[in-house]
């Protein structure tokens, strides 16, 4: 049970937005990570963007299965590639001024099995289609994670976007 | 030129860079993927829609019907 959430590092995206946002030399001194994420993304006329994750750079061997609800349907996916790639926030579509909210649980990151992640996650939408996810990832990988990045697909995570990365020890 | 910000987590500082060219390409392959897979997803929403009405049409109930037959 975690009893300590340490606030390593945060960012608050500028004017004029961002593709990503990269915490990088994480220290490995934590037990687990907690990453939380409020997006919104620069992507006209639609009402979600997917953005992505990433560790260390490396853009292969991550899977994930997730539970999506769109104020109409649920649907269970699965994807495998080059990221954990199904993180929705809010396009440019969406209701005015408003993010999405993330959360990605990373334990024992700095070990030496593969990485598990668990994900959920809302977009906003003062309409029938908002998002709501939840998730479970793998990155099949050994190496102690020591960056993540946060990408907003192939547009920009808007200005306000925020991520906030904690260290977690439990003991 | 899109920028990406980078936080160093052992200094706490923040730097805000233009993309590489190798990661404008990776952003534009990967807006190719995303447009596959939503359509892939869009298609399989549409497909069950319409596999229900066949079966709701097949049974010879309405949508509601069928609600309560599994309520």
């Amino acid at each position: 049970m975690a009893n300590t959430y340490t606030l390593i590092s945060s960012v608050t995206v500028g004017s004029g937005g961002s593709a990503s946002i990269e915490f990088t030399s994480i220290p490995a001194t934590y037990t687990d990570l907690l990453v939380k994420l409020s997006g919104r993304s620069s992507r006209s006329a639609a009402t979600m963007e997917e953005f992505v994750l990433t560790f260390n750079n490396n853009t292969s061997s991550y899977s994930e299965r997730q539970l999506r609800g769109d104020g109409s349907s649920v649907i269970s996916q699965t994807f495998s590639g080059a990221s954990i790639q199904q993180l929705g926030q809010p396009g440019a579509g969406a209701t005015a001024n408003t993010f999405g909210n993330w959360e990605f649980y990373i334990p024992n990151y700095a070990g030496s099995n593969y990485k598990s992640i668990s994900l959920d996650g809302v977009t906003e939408n003062n309409a029938t289609q908002a998002y709501t996810n939840f998730e479970a990832g793998l990155w099949s990988n050994t190496a102690a994670i020591t960056s993540i990045k946060l990408s907003a697909g192939s547009y920009l995570a808007v200005q306000y976007s925020t991520a906030y990365l904690y260290g977690i020890s439990n003991a | 030129m899109a920028t990406k910000i980078i936080v160093n987590c052992s200094t706490g500082e923040t730097t805000e860079v233009e993309l590489t060219a190798e990661e404008v390409t990776e952003r534009e392959a990967m807006a190719i993927a995303y447009a596959e897979q939503k359509a892939e997803e869009d298609a399989d929403k549409a497909a069950k829609v319409t596999a229900k009405a066949a079966l709701l049409t097949k049974l010879g109930i309405t949508e509601a019907e069928a609600s309560l037959l599994l309520s």
